[in-house]
C-alpha cells in the first residue's frame, strides 16, 4: 500500500471508529499510542495505526465491523505480560485494548464457576471467591496483573499446574467475536458441548481466532492444609530424581519447583533467606488438599526426599514460613536482575527424565557462548525456564542470548519435548514452529484459523508461520509433499 | 481390511478421497451404536495397535489407536495407574481410538477431568490422506492450536486417529461408596454442596431415592471424609461403579431409547415424565423411554444444557443436538478443511 493509500485507509478507519455507539475511547495521537507499543516481549515494538478500548461487547463487534469492512487487522491486548510478543501492534492495524471490559458479571458459589469479563485479573477472580471457600487454580506468575483474556488466549499455565491443570481445564465458556463478526460462544455450562470441542482450539489460539469478551471459569474449592517443604541437593541428577521418585510413590504435589545454584545464589544474596548455598539444587515442593490428605502427602514426600539424598529438608513451619520459602521462587527472577541488566527467560517443557542432560547441555552451550545461565522451573511437569543473562548496551549480545535460546528450544524438540510449555508462540518462536512441525501440520493450523476468520483479520501473523517463511529459514521439517515418517516399521 | 502401516492408511485414505469413497472408521466396534447411522467402506483400524511409550514416572502414556483398552488398563494398573476418565468400554473388543474418538468418560469426570483434559497428543490421518502429529508427549505444550482435543470426540470425523498420548494419574490406593436415602432435588443440592469443599468424591449416582457417593483416595483421608459426609457404607460397591458405567445396570436394559441430558450441575430437576439416574454430581442426566425429543431437547437446553440419543430410538430426530447457526458454521469449514472430499464418517456426527 502507498503511504497516501495508508494515511486515507487510517482516515477512514478513524472516522468509523468515531462513529461508534456508544462512543468509545479511540487512541489517534503518538503520544497517547506509544504505551502500546509493545507487551513483554520488549525487544519488538511497533505503533499501532489506531487502538481503541471497548468498555463492552457490543462496542467491540462494532470495532470488528468497521476494521473488516475496511480489510484492517485487529490484535488484540489485554495487561500486556505476554512475553513472547502475542499483543504487539501492527503499524497497520487497530489495536483492541480490553483493559476496560473487566467486570465481574456473575459468581455462582454452587455450581463453583464465575462468569468475568477478559480484562478482569487472574488474581481478582481468586480474591472475589475466597469468601465462598473457591479460588481460580491457573496462577502464572504475573497472575496480579494479567487478565484472563489474555490467560485464554496464551492457556497460562503456573506454578500449580500438575495438579490443577493448565487455562484449558478450568474454562466452561468462552464467548468471542469470530473474524465474520459473529459472537460465537463455545464450551457449556454443562461438563461438555455438543460438536467440536471448539473451547479446546479458541484456547491458546492467541487472539487468531476471535476478540475474547466473555469468559465462564470454573473454581476449585480452596484446600484445608497446604504444606510446603524445601530440600538441597548435591546434584542436578538426584533432584530431578527425586521429582520422578515423588510421582512414583502416586503423589500428584500441587507444586514441584526446581533451582539451580546459579538461581540459588542470586536469592541468597538478594534476599537472605538462609539457604544453602553449596547445594546444586533445590527443590520446592507443595502438597495440598483435605487435612488428611496433605498431612499423609507431607509425611510421604518427606521420606522421598531424604531417601534421594536432599542434604537438607526445610518443612514452612507455619503461613509466614510458608511465604518466604515461596519467596525463592516468586522473587527469583528478581534476584537474577542483580547478576546482570538484563535477562532472557525460554520456556519449553521436555520430558522430564531428560531434565540432567538438558541442564547439562544448557551449561555447556553457555560456556560456548560465554553467557551466565540460570534455571528456576517447573519441575513437576518438565516446563523450563532457563534465563540467559546479558548486557543490552553491549551490541550484539541480544541477538546471541535469541540464538543460544533458539538452541535451547530445538534441543526440546530434538527431546521428544515442546518449544512452549506456556509462554506461546507470538513472534518470538515462529522459527521455532518450522522445526517443531511439517507443512501439512502448518497448514493444518492455517486452516483451523480459516474456519473462524476467513479474511484473516484477527492477529495475523502471530502464532504460526507462513509456508513461505519457513522455507526461507531453512526450517529443515519442510520438505512438503514427502510422505513422511515412512520408515516406521510393519508388525 | 485392516491396516497395520500408517503409509498404506494414507494411501487407501488418498485412494478414497479420489474416489469420493466414504470410508467407516472402525476399532473393535463396541461403539458402533453410538452416533447417527454411518456408511460406507469400512476401515478397519484394530490392527494398528501396541502401547508406544509409557513412563510411569513421566505420567505419559503413547499408545497406537488400535490397542484395547482392557490392555491399556492393564498395563496402568501394573504401575498403580490409570486413566483417570474412567471411560467406558461397552463390550470386550473396545480400542483406546473409539476411546478418544467418542470422547465418553465415566463416572469419575466431574472430579477428575474428562477425555479431553488428559490427551496431550494425537497423530492423525486427516481425510487427504495426510500422516499429522499434533500435541506431544509432554504435560505442558502451547505450541499450534489444540488440534488434539479437537480430535477428541469428533468421531473421526475429521481424521483417522493412529497414536495418541494421555496424562495419566496414580490410582488412588483406598476406594468406599456411602448410600443416602434422599429424594432428586436434595441429591442435587448435597452433590454440588459437597463439591465446593475440599472432599476426595470420586463419583456420584441417584436414582430412584437412593443416592451413591464414591470417595477415593488417602486411607486416612477417605475415613474422615465418610465422617464428615454420614450416610452408609457399602460393601463390594466397585461392581455397582463399574456396571453404571457400562450400562449394565437394570435402568439401563436394552430395548428403549436412551438419552444422555448433560447439563449444569446444579440444574433443577428436570420433569420428563420417565425414569432417570443422574450421574456427575447432577451433570449428566440419563433418561430412558420413548420421550418426546423436542420437548427434552427445548428442557435441556432451557437449563443451559443439551440432550445426545445416546442409544436405539428414531435416529430421524438427530443424535446430537442442533448447533447454532455460527458455530455449524465453523463445524462446516473444519470438516472441509480436513476432510475435502467428505469420505471420513460422513454424517455420523452431523449432516456434513
Amino acid at each position: 500500500m502507498s503511504a497516501v493509500a495508508a494515511i486515507d485507509v487510517r482516515a477512514q478507519v478513524f472516522a468509523a471508529l468515531r462513529a461508534i455507539r456508544p462512543a468509545l475511547t479511540v487512541i489517534a495521537d503518538q503520544e497517547g499510542l506509544k504505551p502500546f507499543e509493545t507487551d513483554a516481549f520488549i525487544s519488538h515494538r511497533e505503533t499501532p495505526m489506531l487502538a481503541v478500548l471497548p468498555e463492552n461487547e457490543g462496542q467491540a463487534l462494532a470495532v470488528v465491523n468497521a476494521c473488516r469492512r475496511h480489510g484492517v487487522p485487529i490484535v488484540s491486548r489485554g495487561a500486556g505480560t505476554g512475553i513472547s510478543g502475542g499483543s504487539i501492534p501492527r503499524n497497520d492495524g487497530v489495536l483492541m485494548v480490553m483493559s476496560k471490559m473487566r467486570r465481574v458479571v456473575e459468581i455462582d458459589p454452587r455450581a463453583r464457576t464465575a462468569i468475568v469479563e477478559p480484562g478482569v485479573r487472574n488474581l481478582h477472580v481468586s480474591e472475589v471467591a475466597a469468601p465462598h471457600g473457591l479460588f481460580y487454580a491457573p496462577d502464572p506468575s504475573s497472575q496480579s496483573i494479567c487478565s484472563i483474556g489474555g490467560n485464554v488466549a496464551e492457556n497460562a499455565g503456573g506454578v500449580h499446574c500438575l495438579k490443577y491443570g493448565l487455562t484449558t481445564h478450568n474454562l466452561m465458556v468462552v464467548r468471542a467475536i469470530d473474524g465474520d463478526g459473529d459472537v460465537i460462544e463455545v464450551g457449556s455450562s454443562a461438563l461438555d458441548a455438543p460438536g467440536y470441542d471448539l473451547l479446546a482450539v479458541i484456547t491458546g489460539s492467541e487472539g487468531n481466532l476471535g476478540v475474547i469478551t466473555q469468559v465462564k471459569v470454573r473454581l476449585t474449592p480452596l484446600p484445608e492444609r497446604t504444606e510446603t517443604l524445601l530440600a538441597a541437593f548435591p546434584s542436578v541428577r538426584q533432584a530431578a530424581e527425586a521429582v520422578g521418585e515423588i510421582i512414583g510413590a502416586g503423589i500428584i504435589p500441587a507444586a514441584l519447583e526446581m533451582m539451580d545454584r546459579i538461581v540459588i545464589e542470586a536469592c541468597e544474596r538478594f534476599m537472605k533467606l538462609g539457604f544453602p548455598t553449596d547445594a546444586e539444587a533445590l527443590l520446592l515442593v507443595e502438597v495440598d488438599g483435605g487435612f488428611e490428605e496433605a498431612g499423609a502427602a507431607l509425611a510421604a514426600v518427606r521420606q522421598v526426599l531424604e531417601d534421594c539424598g536432599a542434604t537438607q529438608v526445610r518443612i514452612a513451619a507455619d503461613e509466614a514460613d510458608r511465604v518466604k520459602l515461596w519467596k525463592s521462587r516468586k522473587g527469583a527472577f528478581a534476584a537474577l536482575a542483580t547478576i546482570l541488566p538484563d535477562f532472557y527467560t525460554i520456556d519449553g517443557t521436555i520430558p522430564r527424565r531428560c531434565l540432567p542432560d538438558m541442564l547439562e547441555r544448557i551449561v555447556e552451550m553457555g560456556k560456548e557462548y560465554a553467557m551466565i545461565v540460570g534455571n528456576v522451573f517447573h519441575a513437576g511437569d518438565g516446563n523450563i525456564h532457563p534465563c540467559i543473562f546479558y548486557d543490552a548496551n553491549k551490541p550484539g549480545e541480544l541477538e546471541r542470548s535469541e540464538e543460544f535460546g533458539g538452541r535451547i528450544l530445538e534441543l526440546c524438540v530434538e527431546m521428544g519435548g515442546t518449544i512452549t510449555g506456556e509462554h506461546g508462540v507470538g513472534i518470538e518462536k515462529l522459527r521455532q514452529m518450522c522445526v517443531q512441525f511439517r507443512a501439512p501440520e502448518l497448514a493444518a493450523f492455517h486452516d483451523v484459523k480459516a474456519a473462524f476468520d476467513p479474511a484473516g483479520i484477527l492477529n495475523p501473523g502471530k502464532a504460526v508461520p507462513t509456508l513461505r517463511r519457513c522455507s526461507e529459514w531453512g526450517g529443515t521439517h519442510v520438505q512438503g509433499g514427502r510422505m513422511p515418517r515412512a520408515d516406521i516399521p510393519r508388525f | 481390511m485392516s491396516e497395520t502401516h500408517i503409509p498404506d492408511l494414507c494411501a487407501r485414505v488418498a485412494a478414497a478421497a479420489a474416489a469420493k469413497t466414504p470410508l467407516r472408521i472402525r476399532g473393535g466396534g463396541s461403539k458402533d451404536f453410538y452416533g447417527a447411522a454411518s456408511t460406507g467402506e469400512v476401515c478397519d483400524v484394530a490392527g494398528y495397535s501396541g502401547i508406544v511409550a509409557y513412563e510411569p514416572k513421566e505420567l505419559v502414556l503413547t499408545v497406537r489407536a488400535g490397542t484395547l483398552l482392557t490392555q491399556v488398563e492393564a498395563a496402568l494398573a501394573a504401575e498403580r495407574q490409570m486413566l483417570p476418565f474412567e471411560p467406558p468400554h461397552f463390550s470386550a473388543g473396545a480400542t483406546i481410538g473409539g476411546v478418544v474418538a467418542t470422547g465418553l468418560s465415566g463416572p469419575r469426570r466431574p472430579y477428575a477431568g474428562s477425555v479431553r483434559d488428559f490427551v496431550l497428543g494425537t497423530r492423525i490421518v486427516n481425510g487427504k490422506g495426510e500422516d499429522l502429529n499434533f500435541g506431544g508427549r509432554v504435560i505442558k505444550n502451547v505450541a499450534g492450536y489444540d488440534v488434539s482435543r479437537l480430535m477428541t470426540g469428533a468421531l473421526g470425523t475429521l481424521g483417522i486417529l493412529t497414536e495418541m498420548s494421555f496424562k495419566v494419574l496414580p490410582r488412588p490406593p483406598v476406594e468406599t461408596t456411602l448410600l443416602f436415602e434422599m429424594p432428586e432435588a436434595d441429591a442435587i443440592e448435597r452433590a454440588n454442596h459437597w463439591a465446593g469443599r475440599p472432599l476426595p468424591l470420586s463419583a456420584t449416582a441417584w436414582q430412584d431415592g437412593l443416592l451413591r457417593v464414591r470417595l477415593s483416595g488417602a486411607e486416612s483421608a477417605v475415613r474422615a471424609a465418610c465422617v464428615k459426609l454420614g450416610g452408609e457404607e457399602v460393601a463390594g460397591a466397585q461392581d455397582y461403579w463399574r456396571d453404571l458405567r457400562e450400562h449394565r445396570l437394570a435402568f439401563f436394559a436394552e430395548g428403549r431409547p436412551l438419552w444422555r441430558v448433560s447439563v449444569p450441575q446444579t440444574a433443577k430437576p428436570l420433569s420428563v415424565g420417565s425414569g432417570q439416574l443422574i450421574e456427575w454430581g447432577g451433570g449428566l442426566r440419563w433418561v430412558c423411554g420413548d420421550i418426546d425429543s423436542f420437548a427434552l431437547r427445548s428442557s435441556a437446553e432451557h437449563a443451559g444444557g443439551h440432550a445426545t440419543l445416546f442409544r436405539g430410538g428414531d435416529k430421524a430426530v438427530g443424535v446430537f443436538h442442533p448447533l447454532k447457526p455460527a458455530i455449524a458454521k465453523i463445524h462446516k469449514r473444519l470438516k472441509a478443511a480436513f476432510d475435502p472430499a467428505g469420505i471420513l464418517n460422513p454424517g455420523r456426527m452431523y449432516n456434513f
